[in-house]
């Protein structure tokens, strides 16, 4: 486990919690467990972290002036799905990490997601691994 | 019971979950998010997805009762189930989804029907053997437990307790009365 918040903190965890509160993250989903787990693991890392339930409440959020550092985005999802609301994101000019999460296995599927605008696409639900990795290159970029 | 005895028993009842299949890895992910500043976390994950699903199965029974059946509405609401299944490492259910999703693909209507009460039977075995396990877990943080004639006394130490504002208050959990540090609980 990655986790530190103390001084058993390896030196990249440490690097995490310097920049972790700076950072913040909007979870796109509309699994209220998954938004849990993902909201749990987000935050043990000093991230800030905001919810929503679809993709055209994330699209609203950015169109009205909010700023993410990190978007993690549900593939399916009612009213606005996953690839429609980052096709639209990317079209506005964000340029937010977005990471696709979705319980579809197939390779294909995720390339197909990964087409509209995707930084990276993951199986949900996140392990910490990888969670760590995605805070590792956010981290990388500032 | 002495509260050495009450871990062995929280750590076989853990063990035997996992090893009767019931759960995997992904519940161990939710146990090592739980911290002392989210104590119940797992149980609130857990507690959720019993809540959420309700109505997931609700949609799939009603969804089996049209005729003809769609084999694409059944998916995907099965797909849904499954996701939540999974989210919390509940294991037999998830592999009773594929099959059911499996059936779905080859348009199998009673195949569809059949595996959905295996599904609702793993699901309800689970729910009632993960809600004994919780609390017996749940115990396990009380100190000072002393028991005589199947009432406990003991110190209440979780830190979800309610209080009225009078001195008494009710545990989340039993809903029992209680005054200053003792409780008294019927096991």
């Amino acid at each position: 486990m990655v986790f530190g918040t103390g001084s058993s903190s390896t030196k990249s965890t440490k690097g995490v919690e310097e920049v972790g509160g700076n950072l913040s993250v909007l979870i796109v989903d509309d699994d209220p467990i998954i938004l849990r787990i993902h909201r749990m693991m987000l935050n043990k890392f000093g991230l800030v972290t905001h919810v929503v339930e679809n993709g055209k409440e994330a699209v609203d959020l950015f169109r009205s002036g909010s700023c993410f550092d990190m978007v993690l985005m549900d593939m399916e999802m009612p009213i606005m799905d996953g690839p429609k609301a980052t096709q639209e994101l990317r079209a506005m000019g964000v340029n937010s990490m977005i990471v696709g999460v979705t319980s579809r296995g197939l390779e294909s599927e995720k390339q197909s997601f990964m087409g509209a605008g995707l930084n990276r696409c993951h199986e949900k639900p996140l392990t910490t691994d990888i969670v760590t990795s995605l805070v590792q290159e956010l981290i990388k970029h500032y | 019971m002495e509260r050495n005895q009450l871990h062995r028993q929280v750590a076989n009842m853990r063990k035997s979950l996992f090893d009767q299949g019931f759960l995997d890895e992904q519940f161990i992910q939710l146990e090592e998010l739980q911290d002392d500043a989210n104590p119940n976390f797992v149980e609130e994950v857990v507690t959720l997805y019993y809540r959420d699903s309700t109505r997931l199965i609700l949609n799939i029974e009603q969804a089996l009762e049209k005729s003809p059946l769609d084999f694409t509405k059944l998916d995907s609401l099965m797909h849904q189930f499954k996701g939540s299944s999974s989210s919390i490492g509940a294991k037999k259910v998830k592999l009773e989804c594929t099959q059911f999703k499996e059936y779905c693909k080859a348009a199998n209507g009673e195949g569809c029907k059949r595996t959905f009460q295996q599904v609702k039977k793993e699901y309800g075995t689970l729910k009632k053997k993960i809600e004994v396990y919780f609390q017996v877990d749940g115990r396990r943080w009380l100190g000072g437990v002393a028991i005589s004639g199947g009432i406990a006394l003991r110190q209440w130490r979780r830190i979800n307790i309610r209080r009225d504002g009078t001195g008494k208050g009710a545990s989340s959990r039993s809903g029992v009365d209680w005054t200053g540090g003792i409780e008294v609980v019927r096991i």
